[in-house]
C-alpha cells in the first residue's frame, strides 16, 4: 500500500513536470503587447510637433479610425514602413497620428523633407514618457484605433504589406 | 527632565518611522518591473532605451502622489501583466498560486494516511 502510494505520486510528479515542460517550451516567449486589442486608450495628451497646441482625444474622436504611429529619423525600419503610411494617406477613412519619438526637431523634419510627409497631425514626444501611456515599448509602432478610441490592432515593428492590406481592409468594412 | 527627553526621542523616533512609510521607494518598484525588451533584467538592471523610459514615469507619478498599487495598475493596463514580476491573483494563474497550497494540503493528508496505517508500537 505504501509503496503503491509513493510509486503513483512519483508518477504523478514526473508527469506533472513533463506537461508544464511541454507547455512552457511550446509556448511563444517573445513578449509583445498584441493581447491588448480592445483595450480603450484614455487621457491622451500630446504636445503638438510645431504649434503650442496639445492633441487630446477630442481630436481623435472626430475621425472613423485613427493610425497612431510612432516614429523617429534615426530609426531605421521607420524608414522601411514609410512607403506604406503614404499609400494609407490616400485613404479616405483613417486619420494619421505620426508620434515622433525621441527625436531632435531638425532630424525629424528633415527626414519628412526626404521621404514625404504622411501625417494629418504630428506630435512630439521627446522624452518618451507618452509613449507609456501607450503602451509603446519600442519603435516603430503603430496602434489602429477606432472612433471609440477602442485598440482594434496593434502593429508592433515596421508595417508591412500585409498588416497594410489589413488596415485598408478593416476601415472599408 | 530625563523621562521628558526619553519622550521627546520617543516621539520623535515615531516621527521617523512614520515619515519613512510614507515615502515611496522608486528604486524597489523598478525592481519589481520587468524590462519588457531585456532578456531576464528588471528596469532597475537595465539602461536600456525602455527602462529609462519606464523610470522617468514612475518618477513622475511618485511626484503625482500615486501609490505603489497604483503605478503597478497603470502599467499592467499599458502592457499586460507580464511587466510585474509578481502578478496578481486571476483566473488564468491562479494554478500558479494555489498549487503549492495543494500540494502542502495533499502532502499532509499523505502523512496523516500513512501513520494512520502504521500499526501502533
Amino acid at each position: 500500500m505504501k509503496k503503491k502510494i509513493i510509486k503513483t505520486s512519483i508518477t504523478l510528479f514526473f508527469l506533472f513536470i513533463t506537461l508544464v515542460f511541454f507547455i512552457g517550451l511550446n509556448k511563444n516567449s517573445v513578449y509583445d503587447t498584441t493581447n491588448l486589442v480592445g483595450e480603450k486608450l484614455t487621457h491622451i495628451n500630446l504636445n503638438h510637433f510645431s504649434k503650442n497646441l496639445k492633441i487630446t482625444e477630442q481630436d481623435l474622436k472626430k475621425n472613423n479610425f485613427n493610425l497612431i504611429n510612432f516614429w523617429s529619423s534615426w530609426c531605421g525600419p521607420c524608414r522601411d514602413e514609410h512607403p506604406f503610411l503614404l499609400r494609407l494617406k490616400d485613404e479616405n477613412n483613417i486619420n494619421l497620428l505620426g508620434v515622433n519619438f525621441k527625436d531632435k526637431k531638425n532630424n525629424a523634419l528633415k527626414f519628412l523633407r526626404e521621404f514625404g510627409n504622411p501625417y494629418d497631425l504630428i506630435a512630439e514626444d521627446k522624452f518618451g514618457k507618452n509613449s507609456v501611456n501607450l503602451g509603446i515599448y519600442g519603435i516603430p509602432e503603430s496602434i489602429l484605433i477606432n472612433k471609440d478610441l477602442i485598440i482594434i490592432k496593434k502593429f508592433i515593428g515596421p508595417i508591412t504589406e500585409e498588416d497594410f492590406k489589413y488596415i485598408v481592409t478593416a476601415i472599408n468594412k | 527632565m530625563k523621562i521628558i527627553i526619553i519622550i521627546f526621542y520617543f516621539f520623535l523616533s515615531f516621527n521617523n518611522l512614520n515619515a519613512e512609510s510614507t515615502v515611496i521607494d522608486s528604486g524597489k518598484i523598478f525592481k519589481n518591473l520587468r524590462c519588457l525588451i531585456c532578456q531576464g533584467q528588471s528596469v532597475a538592471d537595465s539602461n536600456s532605451d525602455f527602462a529609462q523610459t519606464i523610470k522617468l514615469v514612475v518618477r513622475d507619478q511618485i511626484k503625482e502622489g500615486k501609490t505603489e498599487k497604483e503605478i503597478y495598475r497603470f502599467l499592467v493596463e499599458k502592457y499586460g501583466e507580464w511587466i510585474v514580476y509578481k502578478p496578481p491573483l486571476n483566473k488564468g494563474n491562479s494554478i500558479l498560486w494555489l498549487l503549492p497550497y495543494l500540494i502542502f494540503l495533499i502532502g499532509g493528508i499523505m502523512i496523516f494516511i500513512l501513520l494512520k496505517k502504521r500499526p501502533n508500537g
